[in-house]
């Protein structure tokens, strides 16, 4: 789970992590206001959405006055923001969150994520602050200092130290004070069971102090339920609804560009699946991974949100059945039949545990509609001539 | 032969009463695994599916002399189920479990590995000895004996590949699924050299995805040491790029992580990657009929 900049700072500030002063607004008013309360001559107004790029994108533009903060709140809420993480379609900004300016003498970059090879947390800096750190990975990777911390000893000295020589900061009182961060920062991410937490960028200012300008923080959706209050930062308008709908129902459904609709079990054949529509020539709609609980109105409802897709031309039905019954998958596309119209053809490939008992399911229902598919490529193949007859 | 587990392999099961774990134990005792007993604190001194209940692991191992324990426990009491069963000196955690928190797996993890103990899992069908042992939720009915190794990410995709090689008329050895969560206990490169040892394996299947860097581990080691021939599926080419993957995250492993880059290494080692799943079984047939 993702959550905003400003809730990412109301974090930080919990765990002394330094940051300018700032407060959300959701009306060009509260954002008059905010600014009047935090004071000073400039401030920031910067669109809360769930993607990196926001300042290129037009979403985050400085103030100097407050008829000034007015005006850009005025043009920043309700925009829909296009950056590079959030593709074409753009998201909608529903709050604009006003920081006090700062006095940049300096941009880093710092972050912790997982490294999966090592399977502990790294710490990752760079000097090149406020660039696309993916850019900075490709284009100078030399530039990029990674620290694995290993949590059965936590951040230690010479972890601090090996972040402060490579980050080329010789002042005693800066190393203190970036050590003091860096430690916070780990602390904070082990605490509450963090997936990534990135500061870019991280700026130094005049005083020599070291300030969070930007955070961006993802937290381990399978430790939610030991942090309600993070689980309370949940911005349900950032997430995709018809995947949003599709969870309630234990279904995992990812939309994609293609014209044939997806029902498979696991996540692996879905993904599978997927590959071989491509492989014959075909492009998948969706990925959609019924899981383990598969029942008749699941089926239903997953049926339900591939047909929102009005793309779709076929639908490819692929399950290997081993904790899922095939017999319940049959009976469950015959109860989507009478529920949903199902105006496109459906290609079923049914295989595992009850398979020869869903083949008479499905042979005595008799429906117009279904083709059978005798194993993974034969489905594949007919559905993908499915969708090009349609 | 067989890798990890065979038909002697004394099995117990932590979380035995649980729902889960009862339906699935049964499935065990049922395929022919020796399911000698199982953990659930506080009810140690009942009978569950005919065999013993202990309160502790240690008190498990020490009274049936188990070496493998296959685990069910709820999410958020896996790590200590898996430390638990170190200390108790367990040769292999099977942990099936999904949904454990990564931090907790990596501390158990990193304890298990401190004790000597191997794990598979979490997030995984289990590991499976064709007619043999089976600890796990597979569908044990596809898995004919015979001479290919199965290594995979997948539950599913494990299913579909091993079908595919039994329709052609080969068998499995054993098959392994190793997960797919960020934190694994065995993985393709502890596992291929198993199979490589192996004097019944002839040919090795591995299925991988996006993510991560394992495949890309494994393709250097088979490389180096695999004379085996080896089938490779890497599921996910056309998987969107970002979903469900953390913006740092994908930094970490220098763009390591794509199928493409993935079945480019492989087939670099000389291993035969098919583009699609289901490929896999006349691969096989193809690897085996060559030799």
């Amino acid at each position: 789970m993702n959550i905003h900049e400003y809730q990412a700072k109301q974090i930080f500030a919990q765990y002394d992590v330094p940051t300018p002063r700032g407060i959300i607004a959701n009306t060009p008013d509260e954002a008059v206001a905010n600014a009047k309360e935090l004071g000073g001559d400039i401030w920031v107004v910067k669109a809360q959405i769930h993607a990196g790029g926001r300042g290129l994108g037009g979403g985050v533009k400085l103030a100097k006055s407050l008829e000034e903060v007015r005006t850009l709140a005025s043009e920043i809420l309700g925009m829909t923001l296009v950056t590079h993480q959030t593709g074409p379609e753009g998201k909608l900004v529903h709050k604009v969150y006003i920081e006090e300016g700062a006095d940049i003498k300096d941009e880093l970059y710092l972050g912790v994520v997982l490294d999966r090879a090592r399977e502990m947390p790294v710490i990752m800096a760079s000097t090149e602050g406020g660039m696309a750190i993916e850019d900075v990975a490709h284009d100078t990777p030399e530039k990029i200092i990674k620290i694995a911390v290993d949590p059965a000893i936590g951040f230690q000295g010479f972890h601090g130290r090996e972040l402060v020589f490579g980050l080329g900061i010789t002042d005693k009182n800066e190393q203190k004070k970036m050590i003091d961060f860096a430690s916070k920062l780990y602390k904070l991410y082990m605490e509450k069971d963090a997936e990534m937490i990135e500061i870019n960028p991280l700026i130094k200012n005049g005083a020599g102090d070291f300030l969070a300008l930007d955070g961006k923080m993802g937290f381990d959706d399978s430790a939610l339920g030991r942090h309600p209050d993070i689980e309370a930062m949940r911005d349900i308008s950032e997430e995709d609804a018809d995947e949003r709908e599709a969870s309630q129902y234990g279904l995992s459904y990812i939309a994609l560009d293609g014209e044939i609709g997806c029902m498979v079990n696991g996540a692996g054949l879905a993904m599978g699946t997927m590959d071989t529509i491509n492989y014959m020539g075909g492009t998948p709609a969706n990925f959609l991974d019924v899981g383990g609980s598969a029942n008749a109105e699941t089926v239903a409802k997953g049926f339900e949100i591939i047909l929102k897709n009005p793309k779709v031309k076929a639908i490819f039905v692929n399950i290997f059945g081993g904790i899922v019954r095939c017999d319940r998958i049959a009976n469950g596309i015959l109860e989507a039949t009478k529920i949903t119209d199902v105006n496109v053809p459906v290609i079923v490939r049914l295989d595992g545990t009850n398979a020869p008992e869903a083949a008479e399911i499905l042979k005595n229902a008799n429906i117009a509609n279904i083709i059978v598919g005798t194993d993974l490529g034969d489905g594949a193949a007919k559905a993908v001539a499915a969708a090009k007859g349609a | 032969m067989s890798i990890l587990v065979n038909k002697d392999t004394k099995v117990i099961v932590q979380g035995f009463t649980g729902k889960e774990g009862t339906f699935h134990a049964e499935q065990c005792l049922a395929y022919g695994t020796n399911i000698v007993g199982g953990v659930t604190p506080n009810k140690g001194g009942q009978e569950h599916l005919g065999k013993p209940v202990f309160n502790t692991v240690k008190e498990a191992v020490n009274t049936t002399g188990a070496t493998v324990s296959m685990i069910f426990v709820p999410p958020a009491f896996v790590a200590d189920a898996v430390m638990e069963a170190a200390d108790a000196d367990i040769d292999l955690a099977v942990i099936i479990t999904e949904g454990a928190p990564v931090r907790d797996m990596q501390a158990a993890k990193a304890y298990a590995v401190k004790h000597g103990m191997k794990t598979i899992g979490p997030n995984c069908p289990g590991i499976i000895t064709a007619e043999e042992c089976k600890i796990g939720i597979m569908p044990g009915m596809i898995f004919k004996k015979g001479n290919v190794g199965l290594i995979s990410k997948s539950g599913t995709l494990t299913y579909e590949g091993a079908n595919q090689v039994c329709n052609e008329g080969y068998g499995i050895s054993t098959a392994v699924g190793i997960g797919g969560d960020p934190i694994i206990g065995l993985s393709y490169k502890q596992l291929l050299p198993m199979f490589e040892a192996d004097p019944q394996t002839e040919a090795i299947v591995m299925i991988g995805e996006i993510g991560g860097d394992l495949e890309i581990q494994a393709a250097a080691f088979i490389k180096e040491n695999i004379t085996k021939p080896v089938v490779a599926f890497i599921a996910g080419q056309t998987a969107p790029a970002g979903k469900r993957m953390g913006h740092a995250g994908a930094i970490v492993s220098g763009g390591a992580g794509t199928a493409k880059e993935k079945m480019e290494a492989l087939e670099a080692a000389g291993v035969k990657v098919v583009v699609s799943p289901a490929e896999i079984g006349k691969a096989v047939a193809e690897v085996l009929g060559r030799k």
